[in-house]
This record gives structure tokens, sequence and C-alpha cells, in this order.
């Protein structure tokens, strides 16, 4: 899949993995490519929620996110707010930066080292 | 890619697939840096991934369990942890989350140096889906009632369970300190490991000792072999100390070292056992008291109470002993092939005004008596043991003691009760009758009306009821 200019990707981790679980996830990772520019950051989440995460997802106006596990229930509901979601990624947080510079990863894709 | 093979076990080689795939439970085989080397056709069908697709793939990467992302057991090193059994949930492929059990064992080889894990997983969905059929209002797993206390009590449980924090239950004989306890363990993630109870009154001090954290090989006369302890026994599960107030002196030093480190030295060893145990105590006695005249520690104290849970006495649970009653019945009523519908009105005011000192052990023996002894479908007076049948004012008496507020009735007036137009005349009227009923003791008929002493005083001295 082709990556749209000016778009926001979040990347859910662990450690410097994707995390298993969106919903016990701490950390993520925010890659904004604008204008074939590439940035990237890390917020640190106050607690582990899917619900909060969600909500952190649509104020920062996210277009796709880049997860490994997810409920149904949060998946449908992001879909839902039109926001991407390409689940059951397997692999690391640079592996998917790397990947975005040419394309976006497909859901249940195992990036390989 | 070429099937995991297995020799030396049979007289050919044979394929992994071949033993694991006939199992129902999921069987993952990790190396020793927790990447997957092949799972079974039941973790396939859990996880929803394909054993082709993952192999040498970080395994929490495909169990995507809770424990994976916060207190993974292999992550301090294969040398650090014992085969753990927890419960927890992961999120599958298909975005739906399992409540699933989960072991995790090291490999190790011949010289006990890690080779890898073996991790299973047992789907709990349809044990879950039982357990919420078989729920019954007004009680918590084997706990019945529905007085104030208990629902609190009900409302707590499953928090503390939660927790791995020493609890001390108190309450009188017979109120269930045991069930209780096995309630916790049985709410709590590990429930699946064992619950191990000990009676600290039941044996002998030097026994005890042994019993309690094990001992070593020739650490005394008779001791002929490797002994575990209960501590040990008790590993990933729940200890429970009944009794805790007859535990002697010296061991409950022992007992303070291994709360305050959790390692369990046995007799006559030097090396000792990290124990994953979580400690409940209870007791019937007043530990407090006991502090004050030096037969119990007070650091101990201290530590066993970080969180105290109180079982009422069965007097003071009101409707919960009809309630109790009634699930006697009927469980003994099926245990021994009788249609018993309940008491007769007789039988059931001598039980109701029976104080029951044995709490709910006692109730539980009457009506178990009474249904034997029953022909009927109607349990009448002649069928309850004689002392309770037999039981006169004296009891009646120690009833009205413990009558609570909410349940006095104040007597109906027998005449001129039209007349009464004012509070005041009705407060007074209370007043008296309630003296009436306490037969004259104040601190009683301050009870009766739901007051304090010092305000029955003053109403007294306001109506002039003190000439």
């Amino acid at each position: 899949m082709i990556i749209k200019p000016n778009t926001k990707i979040l990347i859910p981790l662990f450690s410097n993995q994707i995390a298993p679980r969106f919903d016990l996830a701490t950390n993520v990772c925010i890659v904004i490519i604008e204008d074939n520019l590439f940035q990237q950051k890390t917020v640190v989440l106050p607690r582990s929620s899917a619900e909060e995460l969600c909500y952190y997802i649509l104020t920062e106006k996210i277009d796709t996110v880049i997860c490994g596990g997810i409920e149904d229930e949060y998946f449908q509901y992001l879909i839902w707010k039109k926001v991407n979601v390409i689940d059951n990624v397997i692999g690391t947080c640079d592996q998917v930066a790397k990947r975005l510079r040419t394309d976006c990863p497909s859901s249940g894709e195992i990036l390989n080292e | 890619m070429q099937p995991t093979q297995i020799s030396g076990l049979f007289n050919t080689p044979i394929s992994m697939a071949n033993i694991t795939d006939k199992l129902p439970l999921g069987i993952a085989i990790l190396d020793k840096n927790r990447r997957v080397i092949t799972i079974n056709s039941a973790y396939e069908a859990l996880s929803g991934f394909y054993r082709e697709d993952i192999q040498g793939i970080p395994c929490f990467h495909i169990t995507r369990s809770r424990l994976c992302m916060q207190n993974c057991p292999m992550e301090h090193g294969p040398n650090h942890f014992e085969p753990v059994s927890i419960e927890t949930d992961i999120i599958n492929k298909c975005r739906e989350m399992i409540p699933v059990e989960i072991n995790l064992s090291p490999v190790q080889d011949h010289q006990d140096n890690c080779v890898g894990y073996v991790e299973t997983i047992k789907d709990l969905r349809s044990i879950k889906d039982n357990a919420l059929l078989t729920h019954h209002a007004y009680a918590f797993d084997n706990l019945i009632g529905k007085s104030n206390e208990m629902t609190k009590l009900f409302q707590h449980i499953p928090l503390l369970a939660q927790s791995d924090s020493a609890i001390l239950i108190t309450g009188e004989t017979g109120t269930g300190k045991d069930i209780l306890a096995e309630t916790i363990h049985q709410a709590s993630n590990r429930s699946k490991g064992p619950f191990v109870k000990v009676n600290c009154g039941a044996l002998p001090e030097t026994l005890l000792e042994s019993e309690l954290f094990g001992h070593q090989k020739g650490a005394f006369t008779g001791a002929v072999e490797n002994k575990p302890g209960r501590f040990r026994l008790a590993h990933n599960g729940t200890l429970f100390l009944t009794e805790i107030g007859d535990l002697p002196l010296s061991l409950q030093v022992k007992l303070l070292t291994f709360l305050d480190d959790q390692v369990v030295y046995p007799l006559g060893s030097t090396k000792g056992f990290q124990a994953n145990v979580r400690v409940i105590a209870a007791t019937h006695c007043n530990l407090d008291q006991m502090v004050k005249e030096k037969k119990f520690r007070q650091d101990l104290m201290f530590r066993l109470n970080v969180v105290r849970l109180h079982l009422p006495p069965l007097k003071k649970r009101g409707a919960d002993v009809r309630l109790i009653m009634d699930h006697f019945i009927h469980e003994f009523s099926s245990r021994f092939n009788k249609q018993i519908n309940g008491f007769s009105k007789e039988a059931l005011d001598k039980l109701m005004g029976y104080a029951f000192p044995g709490n709910v052990r006692e109730l539980r023996n009457c009506v178990e008596y009474a249904i034997n002894i029953c022909q009927n479908d109607e349990i009448q007076l002649e069928h309850l043991p004689a002392y309770i049948a037999e039981s006169d004012a004296v009891n009646n008496d120690q009833k009205n003691e413990m009558i609570e507020p909410s349940t006095w009735v104040m007597p109906a007036q027998t005449s001129a009760s039209n007349e009464i137009q004012k509070w005041s005349d009705m407060e007074k009227n209370m007043i008296i009758s309630a003296l009436v009923e306490a037969k004259g003791r104040r601190n009683q008929a301050a009870a009766l009306l739901g007051w304090g002493r010092s305000t029955l005083w003053r109403k007294i001295k306001q109506y002039g009821l003190d000439n």
C-alpha cells in the first residue's frame, strides 16, 4: 500500500518492538510524513488503556495505526472514525519506519530483520 | 521446511507434531532466547498463527498475553524461575480476547543448563461461561449472605484477591474463615496453584517447624529424607495458616523472617528457597489482647495485619440466618434424597430465637440432623436437636441482648394510642418502652433505640423521666 503525502502514523510500542497488545502499550511512536520528510517521536502515555489510546489517536488526528494484537471492539471503532488500522504486524519500530519510506506494511505482515 | 523431529524416545525418530498435535492443549516450544521453535495445532487454532510463519519470532508477538507485557516470568533468566501457572488473557489474530491459563516451564539439559522453555495454553472460555451460569444471588463462591457486613465483604474479595498482600481473617468459631480464605484463593490469579492449609494448633512445636519449613535429610534423628515443607508446597499458590494465635513464639520469629524476605530455610539447610507464596492467616483469638499479654509478637501482628477481614457472628447477620437455613435445607434434602420444603412455624420460631454460639457450623449441623430425622415434608419442633428444642428463656435472653436497633420494634400501645398527637409524646413512650424492655438498663435501652447513651440520658432529663 502506498502512503499518502502528509500523513500521521501511530505505532504502539513495547520496548523497541511493535507492542503485541494495543490495549497494554504505554509508549507510542508517531511518524509524521510531510513532503517526503520523515519526523519520528516517541510519546509516553500515562497508563495503558485501549479507550484512552483511541481518544489520543483521534485528538492527534492520526491517519494510520500500525499495531500487533487489537480487540475487535477498538479496531471497529477506529475504522468507524476513519482511522486506517493495520494490525497483526510483527517487527521492530525501526523496521516499520524503514518500510514506510517505500510503502506501508500490510495486515498480518512479519517484518524480517 | 523440515518438521521438528524427536529421536531417542521411540525406536524410530518421529515428528514432534505427531505427539503434540493430538493434544487439546496449546503447546509452544521456545528456545533459550524466548523465540518460537514450534507450536502444535491447538496453539495454532488459539492464536491464529501458523507454525511455518513464526519460527524464530519472539514469543510475545505470538502469545500476546497480558503476562508477556506486564510480568513475563522468563524475563529474569532461566535460572531464576520455577514452573509457573497463571491465569491471564490473550488477543488472537482474529481480534478476540480469550481468557487462558498459561503454564511455563524451563527445559534443562544434563548439566542443568536451560536450553529452552515449554509453554502450554489452555482456553478457559467454557469454564468462565459456566462460572457465570452457576453464579447465585446473595453468594460469593461458597459464602452466602445478604446482610450489610457480608455484602461489603463480597465487594472487597475480588479486589483483595488480585493483590498479594497478607490477609488476617478474624471471627468466631464456625463463621467461615476457612471458606473465606479458599474463596480469596479461588478468585485470585493463583487459583491454579496449590491452596495449602496448615492448622498451627494441631501439631506440637517441633513437628510444626518441620511441617511448615521442611527439613534436610539428617537434620535430626528420623529425618531420613528431604522434606519440602508446606511453604515450598504452596509455591505459586496460597498458604493458609489457621489458628495462627496458637503458633509458638519461636516459630512466629521464623514466620516473620519469611514474610519479610520470602525465603524458606528448611531445618538443617543453609540453602534457602525463594517461595512465591501468599499468606492468609486466620484466628478466633483476640490477637490485640494476645499482643498485650506478650503471647503473640507485635511485629508479626503488624506484618499479618495488612488487610484484616472480620467475619461477623451469625447472630449479627440478621436475615442471613434464614437464607443460610434454606440453603442447607436444599443441600441436604437433595443429598439425602428427601422432599423437605421447610420448617413448621414452631420449629422456625425456635431456630430464629436461638443464639447459635457455634455460628454457621452449628446451624448447618442442626439442619443436617433435622433432615436426617424428619420423615415428612416439613421439619417439626421434635425433629430439631434436643438442646435447641428444649432451649428456654436463658437462650432467649441472650437473643434479646443482641437485637439490633433496626430490628427492634416498639410494642404497640394497648390503650390511648389515639391520644398521642405529638412527636415528643411518641418519643417519651418509646423511651419508656425501651427501658421496660431492657429492664431498666440504660445502656441496653440506648442500644435498642439506636441512640448513644448520652442522647438517651439527655432525653430522659428532657422528659423528666428520671424522677
